[in-house]
């Protein structure tokens, strides 16, 4: 029956689309050609449910919030947990679809015009890019976003493995700088039916819009929701989707570090990186927000974890690692700090990271090399 | 007097089918063959016909670019068959054995009474010259060439390698005298790396006339790449030679007694053997020789070599010039529903900890040669792969330029120091199921070109 979908068959040209579901159903009888005859029983469907998985924590509580925010909003008390879940799975489901549909469709075609088996790197993708936006946002906005992510950031590089920039970074990013009215101001981080208003002194922007007028308008702002460093901890605050729980997160980091998919390295010097630079901001008086509070808002936590980590897109040795993380941490609070344009620096940060993150391994490999043929020649 | 290295990255692959401490067949083989793929720039000359009679170091092969590099017989009796395959390339000159195993003389003397001449002349005539890897690249030795050092890896951390210990505790004398031939021939170190577990009782560690290392750590720790990256690196412009103690054996056994004396323990593993043990005999042997450890089966892999660099040689194969063991591993064939979406997977073993196969750190699992996933390119970052490779190399860059081509890269990253076999664990944990070994090999062959 599957011979038909053989290389060569009637309908070869869905070679790469069975294949995909039939290792996705079972692993194949494959055996191992050249080289080391048995091999561990890792492969890329492993790592990458793995990466799935760490994200869903970060999903549900996305959910729930969503329904939360609304509630909080209209001014319902007494929402039952479940009804607020509720109301947020219907509304963050159909970015799911929109995410995993369009960029899925790209990816097995792409595959199959390359003619090689379907990368799983964009389940990982596909997880993260609904978490990463407002969820408010058009579902047809969201689809031109991740065709063009999926494209232009990785496609033509030739897909995954290859690319240079985080494409669930590159979907925000196109639906940020495309479309800035929907994804920033008051109106896009609070989900809203047709009729709804919201009651007096509620405010459908986020805390970090107010970071940049200082600690006590940070702590004033939402009305309806709290903005203690604790309320932010747990994540009770509008945002992006999966971004607000930093709970959530850390379980995430959990398993992503306990499976060693994620690099620890860049998740500690990103986050110092941005206590320095957060530390030395209120030193000087640029601000009254204590640096530790940049840990807590906005997208930090969620880049952090799942977008700096992407092993593809950052930096590869080890010592690059560090400097890594320590730049994307740092250029993300001076984004924060002393742009008044962007409210939020995360994304930017780690696109900007992606950027450097070659010529870093370019140095630090560079240097390394030189070292030791110096020392070579010393001992020799 | 001897240096310590301990060695924290590398991977111990827990593969069942380790070979038990005793030999269990020493009966000499009918058929032993001649290979000349064994030997890496090896082009091969025929000296011999079908129907010739051959004695144990009758020259039956020279190279053709060094014709004073012969090939010898390892066994005495007939020509019976010269195997070409496609082209007439020449794969395999069989001899079949007779009982009485006659050998050439080429007359008992010690090392040190002979000059550096004369004991390269001995080693070409006898046919041992081949037994001397130079680096980089891994091919058969220069006679013009003067090596910056010797290197001698005296024990394997392979998956389920042979102990030797166990094959060459009583061979001592002779490695001894081997080591005296080539500290002579080359006027140079000798160096020996010796298995730090256990070092004050190994056998090797009284060796004199060399200067011994203790190594500590896991695969690919026993490698002689791997060692020689941290004893002396090779730079650019620079070789070295490896000898393989086996061998280093049997070159001192020529000058003790004036004969090619090959034969040597090799050790049956493997999770598909019947049974496990040693068996004592020549290079070249069939693999039919061992059939009781195998059986009837069909959907076995047979390799001469251990399950990471082996070579699959198959039924009608025959053991490898420098091997000494042979694997026995079953075809991966069958599929497996949800394999990698099972939170559990309690037969198959994973170096990550994606699986929880690390916390049944006793168990050893019967592996067998399924690619467990389907080609991908690289994912994971270099320091994934670093972990598993003790040398100060930065694997995947080497492992892409090798890839691409690039001669410049390939230099600067390292290509001198590595060999494929060095890749081995890395290739073993890759998620994205590259075949590493064949693509340094690949490296390696255009450097080989671009070079020559």
């Amino acid at each position: 029956m599957l011979q038909i979908f053989e290389k060569g068959g009637k309908f070869g040209f869905l070679h790469s689309t069975v294949d995909a579901f039939e290792t996705f159903l079972r692993v194949p009888g494959t055996v191992t050609l050249k080289g080391a005859h048995v091999r561990d029983s890792v492969d890329l469907k492993r790592i990458m449910i793995i990466a799935v998985i760490s994200a869903i924590p970060a999903a549900i509580f996305g959910m729930w919030n969503v329904g939360y925010q609304h509630s909080l909003a209209l001014g319902v008390t007494g929402a039952h947990i479940f009804q607020n879940f509720w109301f947020g799975l219907w509304r963050v489901i159909p970015l799911y679809i929109v995410a995993y549909v369009v960029g899925l469709f790209i990816e097995f075609a792409s595959a199959q015009i390359r003619n090689e088996e379907v990368n799983e790197g964009y389940l990982m993708s596909g997880m993260l890019i609904p978490l990463i936006v407002p969820v408010d946002v058009p579902l047809w906005m969201l689809a031109v976003a991740v065709a063009f992510a999926v494209l232009f950031g990785k496609e033509v590089f030739g897909g995954t493995g290859m690319n240079i920039w985080n494409p669930a970074l590159l979907t925000r990013a196109f639906l940020f700088f495309s479309y800035p009215n929907d994804m920033s101001g008051s109106s896009s981080w609070i989900a809203m039916k047709k009729g709804e208003t919201m009651i007096d002194a509620a405010t459908g922007a986020t805390p970090l819009s107010f970071a940049g007028d200082g600690l006590d308008a940070l702590t004033n702002c939402g009305a309806q929701y709290g903005t203690s460093f604790w309320t932010m901890f747990w994540g009770g605050v509008p945002g992006s989707v999966g971004e607000t729980s930093v709970i959530a997160i850390l379980l995430g980091a959990a398993i992503l570090l306990y499976t060693g998919v994620a690099s620890w390295k860049i998740m500690v010097s990103s986050v110092g990186g941005a206590l320095v630079v957060g530390w030395i901001a209120s030193l000087c008086g640029a601000t009254d927000i204590p640096a530790y509070y940049h840990l807590v808002m906005g997208g930090f936590a969620f880049g952090t974890v799942f977008m700096a980590t992407d092993p593809v897109t950052s930096a590869q040795t080890e010592c690059g690692k560090w400097i890594y993380g320590f730049l994307i941490g740092a250029i993300c609070v001076v984004i924060r700090l002393f742009n008044p344009g962007y409210a939020e620096g995360m994304m930017l940060a780690i696109l900007l990271g992606n950027t450097f993150a070659p010529l870093i391994d370019h140095v630090v490999i560079d240097a390394h090399i030189a070292r030791k043929n110096k020392k070579s020649v010393k001992t020799a | 007097m001897s240096n310590y290295i301990e060695l924290k990255k590398g991977l111990a692959i827990p593969i069942s089918g380790e070979a038990t401490l005793n030999v269990t067949k020493t009966k000499v083989p009918d058929t032993v063959a001649i290979q000349p793929s064994d030997f890496k720039g090896f082009l091969p000359r025929l000296l011999v016909k079908e129907g010739d009679r051959v004695l144990a170091g009758t020259p039956v092969l020279a190279d053709k670019t060094h014709p004073e590099i012969l090939l010898t017989a390892p066994v005495s009796g007939v020509v019976s068959e010269i195997v070409r395959g496609e082209k007439r390339k020449l794969l395999a000159v069989v001899i079949k054995t007779d009982s009485k195993m006659e050998y050439v003389d080429f007359g008992a003397k010690k090392s040190a009474d002979l000059s550096a001449s004369e004991i390269k002349e001995a080693l070409l005539n006898s046919g041992l010259w081949p037994s001397l890897v130079q680096r980089p690249y891994g091919v058969i030795a220069d006679p013009d060439a003067t090596p910056k050092a010797v290197f001698v890896s005296a024990f394997k951390t392979a998956p389920l390698a042979a102990d030797l210990e166990f094959t060459l505790g009583d061979q001592i004398p002779a490695i001894q005298e081997g080591i005296n031939a080539l500290g002579k021939l080359t006027g140079t170190k000798v160096h020996v790396s010796v298995n730090a577990c256990g070092f004050e009782n190994s056998p090797f560690h009284r060796l004199t006339n060399a200067e011994i290392h203790q190594f500590k750590g896991k695969h690919p720790a026993g490698n002689v790449g791997v060692q020689i990256s941290h004893i002396d690196p090779i730079r650019k412009d620079e070789t070295v030679w490896t000898v393989s103690p086996v061998l280093l054996a049997a070159i001192g056994k020529l000058f003790l007694t004036g004969r090619v004396e090959l034969k040597r323990k090799v050790a049956v593993t493997g999770p598909k053997a019947l049974d496990y043990g040693y068996i004592e005999t020549f290079p070249g042997t069939p693999v039919d020789y061992i059939h009781e450890f195998y059986g009837n089966s069909t959907d076995a892999r047979i390799v001469s070599g251990d399950p990471l660099s082996g070579k699959t040689i198959g039924f009608n194969g025959y053991l490898g010039f420098f091997d000494d063991q042979i694997t026995i591993l079953q075809e991966g064939t069958d599929t497996e529903l949800f394999g990698w979406a099972r939170p559990f997977r309690f037969n198959q073993f994973s170096a990550t900890r994606s699986y929880f196969s690390r916390f049944v750190f006793w168990k050893k699992y019967d592996m067998d040669t399924n690619l467990h996933g389907g080609p991908r390119a690289f994912v994971m970052s270099d320091s994934y792969y670093a972990d598993v490779l003790p040398m100060d190399i930065f694997p995947t860059y080497l492992i892409k330029a090798c890839l691409a081509g690039d001669i410049d890269k390939m230099e600067k990253y390292g290509i001198y120091e590595v060999l494929p076999e060095d890749f081995a664990t890395c290739e073993f944990i890759d998620p994205s199921k590259n075949n590493i070994q064949d693509i340094v090999a690949g490296g390696i062959d255009l450097m080989l070109k671009e070079m020559a």
